[in-house]
């Protein structure tokens, strides 16, 4: 069981590693001092929120919107750990508040797609905690090497999160109607807003595409 | 340097706080099905209006032609199921491909 998941999780944790890299990077390339990305990353562990959080600093939006706007990005994870309660749930407490960090899209997107629930177990802590140690070491790597690398958007890191993100929702969107809708819905009205609203904002205005939702399959 | 340090910590223990809501409620709370399955698609419709905001835009404007071209070929390869690390490295390099062919 264990060397399919490894196998796996292997991809999921060389694209974070590289996602990672260009974190840490972008950061240092920003001006931001090496321990600011590393820190972060160790103790807020959630990719895009370090990404805006960084970017807001970056461009001179000051910590309060800094802060606002990683948090805004953040609430999300409290859906995501409710959705792997089960998994994170009837061990240790120590376990459970371990676990807890461990609540990030890819990996809640990897256990969730697991067949059964001891396969889902070792799937959140296999890929969980191996994700945690390619991010910190990619951005680690990305923060040392930043200066060296110079611009990095010669390298078309920008364009890998989200590049990221549509290998995780597509097999979602392809088969679900329903969510399909909403989805675009949602990222029509975050991008219609995007331009008079601060950072962080539009995504959560996205959320009203779930009025498209509808109450049964095929009644909307 | 101590506002950057206030803004890592506030967002650490908020984060932490988020990630504890399913631990802490498991067992305790029994969320209607209907609940959870808005909860899944809240998760989805976040993570889209994410990455399309994420692709187009920059600082509230248009982030250009060369990384939502990047992000399109990567979603052309998930599309056709290609594995995990081709999917991100095809889009940072085609990119960079075109930002060093003169494509902002």
């Amino acid at each position: 069981m264990m060397a399919p998941l490894v196998r796996d999780s292997a991809l999921v944790w060389l694209a974070s590693g590289v996602v990672g890299v260009s974190f840490g990077a972008i950061s240092v390339a920003g001006g931001l001092p090496v321990w600011v990305p590393v820190a972060m990353s160790l103790i807020v562990y959630a990719g895009s929120a370090q990404f805006s959080a960084v970017g807001v600093l970056l461009a001179g939006g000051g910590p309060l919107a800094a802060a606002a706007t990683g948090l805004l990005l953040n609430t999300r994870t409290a859906a995501f750990s409710l959705a792997v309660a089960d998994v994170l749930g009837g061990r240790s407490r120590l376990a459970r508040f371990l676990g807890a960090h461990l609540v990030t899209d890819e990996t809640v997107a990897f256990t969730l797609a697991q067949p059964d629930p001891v396969r889902r177990r070792a799937a959140f802590w296999v890929n969980g905690l191996g994700l945690f140690a390619a991010w910190n070491i990619g951005v680690l790597a990305g923060a040392l090497a930043g200066t060296a690398l110079g611009d990095t958007a010669r390298y078309g890191l920008d364009a890998a999160f989200p590049a990221v993100l549509v290998a995780l929702v597509l097999p979602t969107l392809r088969t679900d109607a329903r969510i399909r809708r909403c989805a675009l819905l949602g990222a029509a009205l975050a991008l219609a807003v995007t331009p008079a609203v601060p950072a962080g904002v539009p995504v959560l205005l996205a959320l009203a595409g779930l009025v498209r939702y509808g109450r049964k399959e095929g009644a909307a | 340097m101590n506002a950057t340090v206030a803004v890592i910590l506030v967002l650490a223990v908020g984060t932490y706080a988020f990630r504890l809501v399913g631990p802490a409620l498991h067992g305790r709370v029994e969320l209607p099905d209907r609940v959870q399955e808005l909860l899944s698609a809240a998760a989805v419709v976040l993570l889209v209006a994410l990455l399309a905001t994420g692709a187009l835009t920059e600082g509230g404007g248009f982030a250009g032609w060369a990384r939502p071209a990047g992000v399109l070929v990567g979603g052309v390869l998930a599309w056709r199921r290609a594995p995990f690390p081709v999917v991100v490295l095809g889009a940072a390099g085609a990119a960079a491909l075109l930002r060093a062919a003169g494509l902002a």
